[in-house]
């Protein structure tokens, strides 16, 4: 039986639910409508919410100030690439821990996933080191392969978890009939899989697009991606809120944009398997 | 079409050997089913045949040519899996056509073929449902009919109707059986329901711990059972089996005697027991029956109704004709 849940109580959790999903977003909120502000009214105190002046200023001197296309071009080849090369290599490995197990594959699993608890700074220093003798420091190929590093472990345990939902029956069946192991993937698997890939890169492009210990760390001019680009607005001279806002709801606005036309996408993939 | 050989095959999965050496011969157009436990390598056996296992040494051979190392896909059989296994993405029309798209045929045959088989099974006004729109009678005919549009040299089956509710089993039982006296093909099929083996097989493989107990037809089986686990495994319900002075008194380890071979009286007769537990089914009556200083419970099978309640005192005179007599060994004395 169904457990009553009268309108008095639904209301309240409505509220509540609205409450911590404004929470939430408030820094956002926060963020953008600083943007709009002069640097006075960014610091006064108390602060002004929403009636003040609005003004695009901020936006022409960021603009003016550095370029903003290049970073967003290194962005989107980071992110993109990181997450490309990333898909190529977990597929296949996340295939035949799936389909073809053996006995080692739940610790090699773990492992993969082990190296995300050591903090990023502990590795820092090698690699930065290796970077500099390969002479590939602020170079967007070197991070799109580290990025790709970074995010592997998560790549591949996502997907795993997608193709363990599909029943081995199915691609015996398709062997079976015929089908190469070409066919099988073409045919069988991938349209099976779409809803785990697609939000296996959707995640994987946002976490690449907003990763800023490995981008500021490694990059200056030439592979500087976004988080660089807000980064430089946080002058240890001066207090910009303004500027730093606007920066940052132009870094923000492209990954915002796509999360919002794919939140469908994004919440059934990260809940896929637990709520069937 | 439809020879297949085994020949000395094995198959162990690391250390373990679930196949010991087992040589099987398959004849065209037969019906054979392997039963056994679970557990048994039935399933084994049937996905070596397949192709979906390799074989660790030993030679298949499908219609005289030696298949051991062909993929499935080039071994020319069908596959109707215990999850039907279809493809949740395409439509019932798609999922059948698709070993003739992997094949190569051209779309009018394709058609053709599509239409014969949905008619045969029942499916011309679901062609173009998802399988998630369908019953579970309805999955299992499209696993045959993607199955039937291959024109397979033979059938496979994996516990096909194991996930059908019991009246839907009976069916599809007749419509399985039906299916192969139109097509003739070589069909096997493989349970743990010694019901299912009993109604459908030409011939019954009994295997235990990857061991052929016993090849037969179903009466074969039930009249001579080459040792006590197939005597005890075909038959429903089960054999008693006797041991002791009783079972010496006719030179043998053991006795086993079928619940129908048994006569009851409540005056005189060989064995004396209580009545236990007494099932009635309308047409038969199954008495449990206890204290008999033979076995714990022996069970007796009785045509038609008879009014037994619990606690009465029962007399069993075996059909001695009906005796099986077993050795030390646990092998049929003749």
């Amino acid at each position: 039986m169904a457990r009553a849940v009268t309108n008095q109580r639904k209301a309240l959790n409505t509220a509540i639910a609205w409450g911590v999903g404004l929470l939430i977003f408030f820094p956002i909120l926060w963020t953008i409508l600083t943007s709009f502000k002069t640097e006075a009214e960014a610091i006064a105190n108390p602060p002004v919410f929403l009636f003040f002046d609005w003004t695009l200023e901020n936006y022409g001197v960021v603009q003016e100030r550095s370029n903003y296309m290049r970073f967003l071009m290194n962005s989107i080849i980071i992110a993109g690439g990181s997450t490309i090369l990333g898909i190529l290599v977990a597929v296949p490995a996340a295939w035949s821990m799936a389909f073809v197990p053996s006995r080692r594959t739940k610790d090699i699993l773990l492992w993969m996933l082990s190296t995300k608890m050591l903090p990023a700074v502990g590795v820092l220093y090698p690699i930065y080191l290796l970077c500099i003798q390969l002479g590939v420091l602020d170079n967007r190929l070197a991070l799109v392969v580290i990025l790709m590093l970074i995010n592997l472990p998560i790549i591949v345990w996502m997907l795993y978890t997608y193709f363990r939902e599909i029943p081995g029956e199915i691609l015996e069946a398709a062997r079976m009939d015929g089908a190469s192991l070409k066919d099988e993937i073409l045919y069988v698997l991938t349209p099976m899989a779409i809803p785990g890939i697609a939000s296996t890169i959707l995640l994987n492009f946002i976490l690449a697009w907003n990763e800023a210990f490995w981008t500021l760390n490694l990059t200056s001019v030439d592979a500087a991606p976004l988080t660089a680009f807000i980064a430089s607005y946080s002058s240890p001279e001066g207090l910009f809120f303004a500027k730093l806002s606007a920066a940052s709801t132009m870094a923000i606005a492209p990954i915002l944009i796509l999360g919002w036309f794919s939140q469908k996408q994004l919440v059934r993939g990260l809940t896929f398997g637990a709520v069937k | 079409m439809g020879q297949i050989t085994l020949n000395q095959i094995t198959k162990s999965f690391g250390d373990v050997q679930v196949i010991p050496p087992l040589d099987l011969e398959i004849n065209e157009g037969e019906f054979v089913v392997f039963v056994g436990p679970s557990g048994c390598g039935k399933s084994t056996l049937l996905r070596l045949i397949a192709g979906l296992e390799d074989t660790t040494s030993g030679h298949i051979s499908i219609d005289g040519k030696d298949a051991t190392q062909l993929p499935p896909a080039k071994r020319g059989l069908a596959m109707v899996f215990q999850s039907y296994a279809l493809y949740p993405h395409m439509s019932v029309r798609k999922n059948i056509a698709f070993p003739m798209r992997m094949a190569g045929i051209d779309e009018a045959t394709q058609k053709q073929k599509i239409e014969a088989a949905a008619k045969a099974l029942n499916l011309t006004d679901y062609l173009d449902r998802k399988p998630g729109q369908l019953s579970g009678g309805q999955r299992q005919r499209v696993a045959i009919g993607r199955a039937i549009v291959r024109e397979p040299a033979a059938f496979l089956f994996d516990e096909p109707l194991s996930n059908l509710d019991a009246a839907l089993r009976v069916g599809m039982r007749l419509e399985i059986m039906e299916l192969h006296k139109k097509l003739e093909t070589t069909m096997i099929y493989v349970t743990h329901d010694q019901v299912e083996a009993m109604t459908m097989a030409d011939k019954i493989v009994v295997l235990q711990a990857g061991v052929i107990e016993q090849v037969g037809s179903p009466l074969e089986l039930y009249h001579a059972p080459r040792n006590k686990f197939v005597a005890g495994f075909i038959g429903s319900p089960k054999m008693n089996l006797i041991e002791g002075a009783e079972a010496a008194k006719h030179d043998a380890a053991t006795i086993g005697i079928r619940p129908e071979h048994l006569t009851v009286s409540k005056t005189d007769g060989a064995w004396k027991g209580t009545v236990g537990v007494a099932e009635h089914l309308g047409s038969d009556t199954f008495i449990h029956v206890h204290g008999t200083g033979l076995v714990d419970m022996m069970t007796v099978r009785i045509t038609g109704d008879i009014e037994v309640r619990h606690g009465d005192t029962i007399h069993l005179t075996p059909d001695m004709e009906q005796l099986h007599r077993f050795d030390a060994q646990g092998l049929r004395i003749a």
